[in-house]
């Protein structure tokens, strides 16, 4: 079979469309919502969202602030890039910590599910409604998770940020409804229709800065129930016999450090990670603990405003 | 079953030669599709096969599969790839689809993003939304059934949505045993039907979703088909970009970047055609010309300002664009080739696909987006309603849930536009529900209408600021609401005596009368109810422009209507006037008889009893008749307004 007629450069490529859509859809935000602001988990897709957002709005700065809903727990490497890339973008970076948590130390160690209730679905509802954020930027991709692929682009919330998933505004075209109520808001997806492979291939073309512990290095970890733990700093607990080993691992996803799995591997460059992750054998959110407890639990977090 | 071979070398690329797949991913297009049908038709089938022989699906996703397949699944002990697609609890439990859903995979051509729809009539709206940003539709058909009413109000959608691509997936070709016949009697159908509303081409294949059968390659069951599978299908088939980009250059500004004094940037998503750094452009609706002078972009990491500049841009591309000289220009303008500037206008014909619970109302004013432009809208017609299944055109007044009518629009101000067909971004449009902010329709232009572009505003020298002054006023316009029975008329008519003892030019319109004279041929259903106070606003808006103080009595039981008059006024003229009256006192007084009969059931319709009364939220005045007395309400009003103003 011969190949399709000539890719010239009259001709997008996929990623060419899709970068394009997400900067069309950042810059309806800043047109028509009055308080918007940019989620920033640190991970590779919120590294992806601030290069489109630096892009969209070149030469201005992006015009919205950063938003980093902080448990405490993240990985010290996390902490590092958090503070440099705001500043490199000449952004403004809010950082969240539900006071509630602060005081009961809660932490994922003696709270379970406990922990990412009140550190993050309940620290994002906090920080949005003490900031009177209207607008909220989100990395969520459709190819993540079942309840995802239904999500709009500009998914609307109530007043308490609770998602309707069987009363969702029908989106069509590029056309974005962005109108709301006082009170009321929408988080806005812009990179939903990209797949983890096409976040990997952007970044390394286009050189996007994101934190270390993505690419394989020698790290300290304990093994526990199937998954390899980092040990991150000195608050990690340690169980009977528990003793930190060397291993040469990385991570998939990076979420709290006592929460999230890493992989043996050697993969120490764009390309490696790349080719490891098509020819792995397991979806993207098995490394993270919040999936497992049950098959619908994304959609059942989703309607309570996790994010 | 067919052999997934394509797929086992792009495997072996990514083992042996990173880099040079990562090159082939790189160039990759993008096809956007949908798939309609029904459950019953293997739809969820067909993709989750898709997704399944594309290696998309991982190894602990296939483990939950196999697992929920025997639990679940309705395949026996064999895989059941509808349940991969499935995504949403609820619709797990009911198994069927009740929204739309967007999955994804690529082969070594090509990206897809797939949206699927469900495919029952209650569920049109879900398709119309799927449909639009697609590319190619794929409609499925169980070779046992031929081709059924859904097949016909799924292809006429996708042909409403202007999808150019369409590919007749005629599926279960096993339960058939691969038949030649059956496969050529439903294609022979189908073209009937196809030429009949229009579509012009389509490409039919043989399928069988369970088995793999001409989906990922040729099946060796279908010796006697000789077209494409249908994955080589959707690898060759022609994008619609393609014929965007030879369009004239057209782009809906969205932002204007501004980031000091020096910069002036035009941001937008260029809906068709190419442009470059000096060429000639037009500004729509003010038709100022000028030429292009930057694409800018963001360099990269490193390099110098100004080093990221495009020598030119193509339709899809999302740019920022500086123009030679200082012209207007902002957010709903549109940029286009000077030379061949879009149409613009603000009455059009439109076909409306309706999705919202509540009907449309024609006369009702609407939130509408087109581009980038946010306007005021109102169906001033409705044309004729077409019937999804039959094709059949029948005249209406109103439109519910999944409906879809031909319709004339006018908007609040002109727009620059193209006809849907020619390019979805400029010709295609929502309409949203001021009150509940809700997406209520989507709606594709025609053409502009005549009229709208030989009727001109005729400028009168004489003010309505000058017809005011010349009577020793300001025009304003006292609207009351409230119940049958709450003391409207009354209550107004003091008032006017009393203005008038004040030397006030004044004229009251009375509910009752309008309806005897210009409104004598509407009744009370919800439709007829907007255009009487439609009607009633118009007239009191030219009184206003003489300069009278106009006083109205009418119920107006809806939110939507009162603020549609109060928009037609200038700020400060239009007064609401709540007459506060409960329900339970005004049934008590009955002045006129009314809520006996309505109660009995000899009045439809009535407000308070079986059609809803919206309480004003936002009254510059409110009197509540159980505390006050006709007169001291009268006495409160007349105070409120020389006092407030």
């Amino acid at each position: 079979m011969t190949a399709e007629a000539g890719l010239t450069p009259e001709r997008l490529t996929h990623l060419e469309r899709l970068e394009a859509e997400a900067i069309h859809i950042m810059r309806e935000v800043v047109a028509e919502a009055e308080n918007p602001v940019m989620m920033y988990s640190v991970g590779k897709d919120s590294a992806v969202m601030l290069h489109l957002a630096k892009m969209a709005f070149y030469p201005s700065p992006p015009p919205f602030p950063l938003l980093h809903v902080d448990t405490t727990w993240k990985f010290q490497a996390m902490y590092a890039l958090r503070e440099k890339a705001a500043k490199d973008a000449g952004m403004e970076l809010i950082v969240h910590r539900n006071p509630e948590a602060v005081e009961k130390g809660i932490n994922p160690f003696d709270h379970g599910s406990l922990h990412t209730d009140l550190w993050k679905t309940e620290g994002l509802k906090q920080a949005l409604t003490a900031h009177g954020f209207d607008a909220a930027f989100g990395g969520a991709r459709r190819d993540e998770e079942k309840a995802r692929a239904k999500e709009r682009v500009f998914s609307f919330r109530t007043e308490n940020h609770g998602w309707d998933p069987k009363n969702q505004r029908p989106e069509l075209w590029s056309l974005y409804n962005a109108r709301k109520n006082k009170g009321e808001s929408v988080r806005v997806f812009p990179i939903s229709n990209w797949t983890e492979l096409d976040i990997w291939q952007y970044i390394h073309l286009n050189n996007i800065e994101i934190v270390p512990l993505y690419f394989s290095a020698p790290r300290p970890t304990v093994e526990r129930e199937g998954m390899i733990l980092m040990v991150d700093d000195e608050r990690f607990r340690f169980e009977d016999g528990e003793e930190p080993v060397e291993r040469s691992i990385r991570f998939r996803t990076l979420g709290c450090y006592p929460l999230t799995g890493a992989v043996e591997s050697e993969a120490a460059t764009l390309p490696q990670i790349i080719q490891e992750m098509l020819l792995t054998t397991t979806s993207e959110r098995e490394g993270r603990a919040i999936d497992h407890d049950q098959a619908a639990s994304m959609e059942k977090k989703k309607r309570e405003g996790y994010f | 079953m067919a052999d997934s071979e394509v797929i086992y070398e792009t495997d072996a690329l990514i083992a042996e030669d990173i880099d040079a797949y990562l090159e082939q991913h790189q160039h990759k297009s993008l096809l956007r599709f949908i798939t309609c049908g029904s459950v019953d038709d293997g739809k969820s089938t067909l993709i989750g096969r898709l997704l399944y022989d594309s290696k998309m699906i991982f190894e602990d996703q296939l483990a939950s599969l196999e697992a929920d397949s025997k639990q679940v699944g309705t395949q026996g002990q064999d895989i059941d790839f509808a349940l991969l697609v499935d995504g949403l609890a609820a619709e797990r439990e009911q198994g069927i689809t009740i929204d739309v859903a967007y999955r994804f995979f690529a082969t070594e051509k090509r990206k897809f993003i797939v949206a699927d729809t469900p495919g029952h009539e209650q569920y049109t709206r879900n398709m119309v939304t799927g449909a639009s940003t697609a590319d190619l539709a794929v409609i499925l058909i169980d070779a046992r059934k031929g081709v059924l009413t859904q097949t016909r109000r799924h292809s006429y959608l996708c042909h409403l949505l202007g999808i150019r691509n369409i590919v007749l997936a005629v599926n279960k070709m096993d339960l058939v045993d691969y038949d030649k016949a059956a496969f050529d009697d439903i294609v022979s159908d189908y073209r009937d039907f196809a030429a009949e509303i229009g579509i012009e081409d389509f490409l039919a294949v043989p399928v069988s979703g369970l088995k793999g059968d001409n989906i990922i390659a040729k099946s060796d069951a279908t010796p006697w088909y000789d077209g494409p599978a249908l994955l080589d299908h959707l690898e060759m088939v022609g994008l619609d970009f393609d014929r965007r980009r030879k369009q004239p250059f057209r782009m809906a500004v969205q932002w204007v970047n501004r980031p000091n004094l020096d910069f002036r940037g035009f941001s937008g998503l260029i809906a068709s055609g190419r442009i470059a750094p000096g060429d000639a452009v037009r500004v729509l609706p003010s038709g100022k010309t000028s030429t292009v002078a930057r694409i800018v972009t963001m360099p990269a990491l490193g390099a110098a300002e100004g080093d990221g500049d495009l020598d030119h841009a193509i339709a899809g591309q999302s740019v920022t664009i500086t123009l030679a000289d200082e012209i207007d220009c902002s957010r709903g303008d549109v940029i286009a080739a000077a030379d061949a500037p879009p149409e613009v206008a603000d009455q059009f014909e439109a076909t409306i696909v309706w999705m919202a619970d509540e009907p449309m109302l024609p006369g009702r004013p609407y939130a509408m987006k087109i581009g980038t432009n946010n306007l005021r809208a109102t169906i001033t017609d409705e044309k004729y309603q077409v019937n999804v299944n039959t094709m059949e055109k029948t005249p209406g007044k109103e439109l519910g849930l999944n409906g879809i009518a031909v319709c004339n629009i006018s908007t609040d101000k002109p727009v620059p536009f193209t006809s849907y067909d020619d390019n979805p971004d400029l010709g295609g449009f929502i309409l949203i529900d001021r009150i509940t902010n809700a997406t209520v329709a989507a709606g594709m232009i025609h053409f502009a209408l005549r009229r709208s572009q030989n009727i001109h505003w005729q400028a009168i020298d004489v003010t309505r600021e000058a017809h005011a002054e010349q009577k020793n006023q300001k025009a304003k316009l006292l609207w009351f609401t409230g119940l049958s029975g709450s003391g409207k008329s009354t209550i107004a008519n003091l008032v006017e005596k009393k203005l008038h003892a004040l030397g006030k030019h004044s004229f009251l319109l009375d509910g009752d009368n309008v309806r005897h004279g210009l409104n004598r041929d509407l009744g009370f259903t919800d439709a007829d109810r907007v255009e009487n106070i439609r009607r009633v606003g118009e007239v009191a808006k030219l009184m206003t422009d003489a300069g009278l103080i106009v006083l109205t009595a009418f119920i107006s039981p809806f939110r939507a209507e009162r603020q549609m008059v109060r928009q037609m006024l200038p700020e400060s003229e239009f007064i609401e006037v709540f007459v506060d009256t409960p329900l339970e006192v005004a049934e008590q007084r009955d002045v006129k008889g009314l809520y006996k009969k309505a109660r009995a059931g000899e009045l439809k319709n009535f407000t308070g009893i079986d059609s809803p009364y919206e309480l004003p939220e936002n009254a510059e005045i409110t009197v509540n008749t159980v505390e006050m007395t006709a007169e001291e309400a009268a006495e409160y009003i007349v105070e409120q307004m020389f006092n407030g103003s």
